[in-house]
This record gives C-alpha cells, structure tokens and sequence, in this order.
C-alpha cells in the first residue's frame, strides 16, 4: 500500500483582492502516490504553477486542505521533504557547479566533510562529474538544468517539484534531458510532480497525467498512463503513445470547446 | 530595474531623483495619491524643524555651534535681496555652463555614435575624466578666462556637466536592439535615417536622466569653482565670506537659495522631459 | 593571469600611451596654430598662459620652492594626505551605507520610516557646503581632516544605501523561492544569495563615491588655515601663475592622478571579487546557454 505524498480536497487560491481578483484555482482535489510520476498539464492561466507552488508552500491555498507526505506544507517544506527545479536553472553566477550543488546542503547544516561527496554523487547521477569545477555561464542550458536537478536531489528529498524545466531547451537536447529525469526517477525512488506545456513530454514521462483548464484554473480529467515503466526513445514511437498523445489533446479541446460554451 | 535610471554621474544626485521619480505619478489622477504619500514626511519635517528650535533655545545653543532655524529665516529674510542677487548670478554661471556642456556633449554623442574609431579613443577618456576632479581645473580656467568672468566659472561647469551627459547619451544612442537596427537595414535606410528614427529616440530616456544629474550637479559646480577665487558677489564667495566670520545664518540662508535654485532647475528639466516625451514618464509609473 | 590577460594589458597601456600622445599634439599644435595666425581666442597661446607639454612634465622633477624638495614628492604628499581623509570617509561611508541598504531590505517599517531622511540627506548640496562645514568644524575645535573624512562619508553613503538596496532587491523570484523551500534562515537567503547579487550594484556605487570623496576632501582644504592637501595647493599656485604657470598645471595633473587612483584601486578590487567569484564580464549578464 503505497503512500500519499500529495492529498489536495477543495483547494483553492484566489489572488488580489475587491474587483480585481483573480481566481487561479478552484475545488482541486488530487492524489498523488509515493514513487508517482505526475505531469500537470494545462493552457496558461489554468493554475498548474500556483498549483505546484501551494504543495511546496511557497504560495498559501485560500481554501481548501492539503497534505503533503501527510503533513501541512509548511511543515513539509521546514522538513525538506522537498527539492524544486525551475525553468531557468537559477543557479549562483559566483559559485562554481559544484557549490551550487552544495549550497542546499550548507543550509540544511550538513558536516562540511559530507558536502563534497554528496555533490560529487549528485553531479554522478546527472552525469557532469567532470564538470564540478566550472562555473554556471561555461554550461549550455541542458547542462545547467542538470545541475539544477542535482541540486534539488543533493539532499534525498522524496519529493521533487519540476516548473517547466525544459521550457527554455531546444527540442533534441529536451527530449534528452526528459531520459535522464525518468532515468534518474528510476535510479532515485523520487516521486514527481512536473508541470508543463507539452503533450508529448507530459504523456512520455508520467504515470498520470493531469489535465488542467483555466478561468477558473480546476482539474478537468486525469489520464492514467498505461505505457510501460521502462521507456525508450522507442516508445516515442509506439502506438500506444499516440493514442495517449491523442487522449491528452482531446481532454485539452474539450475544455477549450466547453469554455467557449459558458462565454457563448 | 531599468538601466535607463542608472546614470554615470557623481555622487549620489542621480539615485535622489530616480528615488523621488519612482514615486512620481503619472498623471492628475494620482496627484491625491502623492499628496498623501509625502504628508508623513512633510509632518516629520516640520517636527524636526520645530524641536530643533526649541532646543537650541532650551539649552542655550550658541549660533555658531548650532544656528536655530529662526535665525535662518531671519537672515533670509533680512539678506534677500544680496542673496538672490548672489544667487542670479551664480545661476547664470551654472546655467551658461549647462548650455555649453550638454551641446558639446550631444555633438560628441551624435559623434561617437556614427563613427565606431572616434567612439573607442573618446569613452574610455571621458570615463576615465569622470573619475578625476573636475573642480581642480577651476584655478586654470580662472587664469585663462580672467578671474572675474562668469565665463571661468562657467567652463568649469560645462567640464563637468559634459561627461555624464556625453557617456550617458551615447550608451542611450548605442544600446539599441539589434533587431530595430536589422529592421532598419532591410529597408536600406542609411545611416542619417538609423540614427534619426531609431537611435535618437531611444537615446532620450538616457539623455534625460543625465540631464537632470547635470542640474543639480551645474549649480553646485559653480558654486564650488566660485570658492577657487572671483567677484563677491556670488553665492559660493557669499557663503565662504560668512562662514569665516561665522556668521553661519547668513550662510545658510544662502544655501537654502542655492537648493531652490537646484530645485527650480530640475524641475525645468523634468517639465522639458515630460513635454519631449510624455509616452515614457507615464510608462514608467506603471512599473 | 593568462596571455589574453596581459594582451589585454598591453593593450589598455598602449592606448593610455596614444592617448597622451594625443593630447600632447593637440595642444602643442593649437599653440603653433594659433600664434601663427594670431589669434588669442578662446585661450592665448603664449607661453604663459599655456606653457609647453614638458615643461610642465618637467615642473614635477624640480623643487617646489627653492632649494626644497622636488614638486612631485611635495605634491605627492600633499595627494597623499588628501585621499587619506577621502579614503577614511569613503570606507565610514560605505559601511553605512551598505547597513543601512541591508536593514531597509530586511525591515520594511525601517525603510519607511528612515529612507525619506536618507533621500532628503542629499537635498544638502553637501559640494557647495563643504568649506562652511570644515570652518564651522574649525570653530567647534573639531581637527580639519576629521571634518573633511565627516564630508567624504556624507557624499558616500547615500549612493551605496541606494544601489545596495536595488541590488539586493534584484535577486529573480526564483531564486528566492529556491531558499524558501530550503527553510534556512533569513540571514543564509542574505549572505549567500542576495548581497552577492548586489556586488556590481554596490561597486558601481563605490566607484562613483570615491571619485566624489576626492573631490569632496579638495574642496574641503579650500578654507584658510589647512595645510598640505591638494586644495589649498591648489589656490597657491594659481596665486603664483603670473610667475610660474607650470607648476599650477603640474598640481592639476597631479590632483587628476589621484582621482583616477583612488577609483583605479576600487576597480582592482572589484575585478580580483569578480575573478574569484567566476564572472568573466562585468556588468553580468545572466547564465549563458
């Protein structure tokens, strides 16, 4: 019987206040299970972001409970349940990858001893062990996301929080770097919550998809992902993921569709 | 942060006003919204003034450690008309000096712009006679310009007025986006319209900022190459002169003039900028 | 310090070079043109008013005054004593400064409070004040070069408050966020993310600060009775310029040398920061790729 990392019952968040306000999210109830890999999927405005930034307390939900590894998030994030990746890599300009990798560490207070092993195994797993001396502007941007990764995990959160890492990527280098996060998703235990634009990245990485639909930003279907846990740059090219891919794209028109509805 | 706030100037004139210009509204509708925004410090200052008045009486202060802000306005009363009179002439060797620097500044800009080698042998030494002080060249330009000329005062206020206006109008000329310039290629237009249409306007934002750094500074240029020898009959003579008597009211009261005068100025230059570009005064209230 | 590093050098020495080069030949050639043609204005070009390039190079290698030592050791000096108040007012300054940049990011009540006074500080053209302050300082017994160190910090801390402020301010939300979900200390978010951060900002502000403080120490050795600082030099010679004009050219030089020394060594400074903390250009430009 596997956890709940994430246990979300009528959250919502309303932003501003008077006539101005803006409501980016209404009744979201989700589950999401240890060892999970989540996308959440929407267009802009549909509340994914804020959504992802309530579970890791750094927005607070207007209404609603919300649990995280069965706690409030606020306790969750002063345990550090959680690591975060952004779109930009948001490393330190001054620090070398190495003590980016660290700098969750120092504050956490590990023995300085501990530090540059742990970053060391960090940059191991993503793969840049050679590169612990060089600074964040000598990368490429799917090099300094991989660092961000590294740093998120340098601490074994159990949890990883991803805002549209690979946004900022070229499609080859994303579609490698998506590899590497289920490699290291397998590697790690990690469970995932990723939020993104793209269809095909959504349903190639997850074992459910999330699909979201804006004003007001709400859950509008859950898509379990059948495909197999092993996947390749093959399954890129199975049947089945096309007709998932299709799946996705049609819960997405039918909110856009339903949408222009209401405004009818 | 717009870059455009950040003027290479001297001392910290430029960060007062981009502090005061922040909370700048951007039209009439927000004049109630100032108002009541500046009353706590308006009250506070009058609070100041007052207890400052009252305890250098309290306790006796004696004038030259301390003047009481009575005798001040005494003084700025009683002196007015030496003082303003001081005050004209000064602004005329700060205003003369402005006129000089700014248009040798924008020629040198236009200059610089247009053609890369002047540009490469000229910044770098403007950025480097920023850093020296201006101010020393008053005793030289006293001995050419005769002591008693306005003019002497007035070349040592064009000197320092001109570097900023002239690094920072060029940066404004220069940094354009490339994809206005390409733009501006694909349609054969030459090099005379490029800067016209494109670089020009970009550049007064920049122009501007430098410009009102330039205000403050020209006044208090004059006055400080005033202290380097001349007529008496100057704020910066006016000032001294008392200050040695210790006659400290007067030389406050004299000051004041020098700030009002700064004020006035900069406020002519924020009225110029807000007619020259009223599109870009009203953007940045939104930020 | 690799070969790029000294090309680059060389380059910058070469420059300085052709640009003295440069300024020798205009003027020199504005005396020969204009007294050709005789004309006198803006300046004459007589040998008193504007004497040749090396004699005032030549000024520096002889004796102030008579039998005294030579004018670039006394000038020296007295550039010495005036970058030492600057320099004390400068580094009280900045300290303030950057204390009170961190306070008001931390407090907003506290920026509220005091940052009208800090911005209305500066309504004072303290420029134009400084000699009444130092002969107002003379007659409360307070010795010159403190009074001069008070003006240098005055015309300091209010640049490096403001653009400690800004830099600090503009860390990416990112990254803020990034801290909070590691739930460290305010004080860890500050040292290790915001104040570097803020560096370019604050050493833009030291620069434009110590080239204020010179200025500020040069007029505030302007009032009778301050002895040995570039200042009151500086009136001397113009005094004697009917009889020597070199030498009031030879102590601008030299007053112009210190300036630029002064925001040199802050600028060597904020090179060897930049070095050490792996930033190749300077303003930055954000992460490459």
């Amino acid at each position: 019987m596997t956890e709940a990392v994430v246990e979300a019952r009528g959250v919502g968040k309303v932003f501003g206040s008077g006539p101005d306000q803006t409501e980016a999210l209404r009744g979201i109830d989700l589950d999401i299970s240890s060892g999970d890999f989540v996308s959440l999927i929407g267009p802009s405005g549909c509340g994914k972001s804020t959504l992802l930034r309530i579970i890791g307390d750094l927005v607070g939900p207007t209404t609603g409970d919300i649990a995280v590894n069965g706690k409030t998030p606020d306790r969750a994030r002063l345990d550090r349940d959680y690591g975060i990746v952004f779109q930009s890599a948001t490393l330190l300009d001054w620090r070398t990858v190495q003590k980016n990798v660290e700098l969750p560490l120092e504050i956490m207070d590990f023995p300085a001893d501990v530090r540059p092993v742990r970053a060391a195994e960090m940059l191991e797993l993503v793969q840049l062990g050679g590169f612990a001396g060089h600074f964040p502007w000598q990368l490429s941007g799917g090099m300094q996301q991989r660092v961000a990764i590294a740093r998120a995990l340098a601490f074994k959160p159990s949890l990883l929080l991803m805002d549209e890492p690979f946004g900022a990527l070229d499609e080859m280098t994303r579609e490698l770097m998506q590899q590497e996060v289920l490699r290291i998703w397998e590697e790690t235990g990690t469970s995932v919550i990723f939020v993104t634009h793209s269809i095909p990245e959504a349903v190639f990485l997850s074992t459910k998809v999330v699909v979201m639909s804006p004003r007001p930003g709400r859950i509008s279907e859950e898509i379990v992902i059948d495909l197999p846990r092993l996947r390749t740059q093959d399954t890129r090219e199975d049947q089945r993921y096309f007709e998932l891919i299709t799946e996705v794209r049609e819960a997405l028109r039918r909110e856009e569709s339903g949408v222009a509805d209401d405004r009818a | 942060m717009t870059e455009r706030d950040e003027v290479i100037g001297e001392s910290g004139v430029t960060d007062v006003f981009a502090a005061f210009e922040e909370d700048l509204p951007g039209g009439p509708s927000n004049q109630r919204g100032v108002i009541v925004r500046y009353l706590p410090a308006v009250v506070a200052f009058a609070v100041v003034i007052l207890l400052w008045e009252g305890l250098t009486r309290l306790f006796g202060v004696e004038t030259f450690v301390l003047p009481k802000p009575s005798e001040v306005m005494t003084s700025f009363l009683e002196t007015a008309g030496v003082i303003w009179g001081a005050g004209f002439r000064t602004l005329i060797e700060a205003v003369g000096g402005f006129v000089i620097g700014v248009t040798l500044a924008v020629i040198t800009s236009l200059a610089a712009a247009r053609w890369v080698g002047f540009r490469e042998g000229v910044l770098p030494l403007a950025i480097a006679a920023n850093a020296t002080p201006i101010v020393a060249l008053a005793p030289i330009f006293n001995n050419w310009f005769s002591i008693t000329s306005p003019f002497s005062k007035m070349a040592v206020v064009a000197v320092v007025v001109y570097f900023p206006v002239m690094i920072n109008t060029t940066r404004g000329l220069l940094e354009v986006e490339p994809g206005e310039i390409e733009l501006m290629r694909s349609m054969a237009a030459s090099p005379t319209e490029v800067t016209r249409m494109v670089r020009i306007p970009n550049a007064l934002p920049y122009f501007f900022a430098s410009l009102k750094v330039a205000s403050a500074l020209s006044i208090i240029a004059a006055i400080v190459a005033e202290y380097f020898g001349g007529p008496q009959d100057v704020l910066g003579q006016y000032i001294i002169n008392r200050a040695n008597l210790f006659q400290f009211p007067d030389a406050w009261a004299a000051i004041l003039v020098a700030s009002i005068l700064g004020v006035v100025f900069y406020l002519l230059v924020l009225g110029a900028e807000r007619l020259v570009m009223p599109w870009h005064v009203s953007f940045r209230s939104t930020e | 310090m690799g070969t790029a590093a000294t090309r680059r050098h060389v380059r910058s020495g070469l420059s300085i070079l052709a640009l003295i080069v440069v300024f020798v030949l205009l003027w020199e050639g504005y005396k020969l043109i204009w007294a050709a043609l005789g004309w006198e204005w803006p300046v004459r070009p007589d040998d008193r008013t504007m004497p040749h390039t090396w004699d005032i190079f030549l000024t520096l290698f002889q004796p102030a005054q008579r039998n005294g030592p030579l004018f670039i050791f006394v000038e020296g000096k007295a550039a010495l004593l005036t970058l030492r108040e600057a320099f004390v007012g400068f580094v009280v300054g900045g300290a303030i400064g950057f204390g009170l940049g961190v306070l008001f990011v931390r407090s907003r009540t506290a920026e509220r409070a005091f940052m009208p006074y800090v911005v209305a500080s500066q309504t004072v053209p303290i420029l134009a004040i400084a000699p009444m302050v130092v002969v107002w300082g003379g007659r409360l017994d307070v010795p010159q070069w403190l009074t001069v160190s008070v003006i240098a910090a005055y015309l300091t801390f209010f640049p490096v408050a403001i653009n400690t402020l800004r830099g600090l301010r503009s860390t990416p939300t990112n990254a803020l966020e990034l801290m909070r979900s590691y739930a460290g200390k305010p004080r860890e978010t500050l040292w290790k993310l915001q104040v570097p951060t803020a560096m370019p900002y604050i050493f833009t502000a030291l620069k434009v600060s110590a080239a204020a403080s010179v200025i500020g120490a040069i007029v505030g050795e302007l009032p009778a009775g301050f002895r040995g600082g570039l200042g009151r030099d500086l009136l001397q010679y113009s005094q004697q310029f009917t009889a020597a004009p070199e030498k009031l050219f030879a102590a601008v030089l030299i007053a112009g040398l210190a300036g630029m020394f002064f925001v040199g060594l802050v600028t060597l400074v904020e090179h060897r920061w930049a070095g050490r903390n792996g930033l190749r250009s300077y303003p930055r430009e954000g992460t490459a790729g």
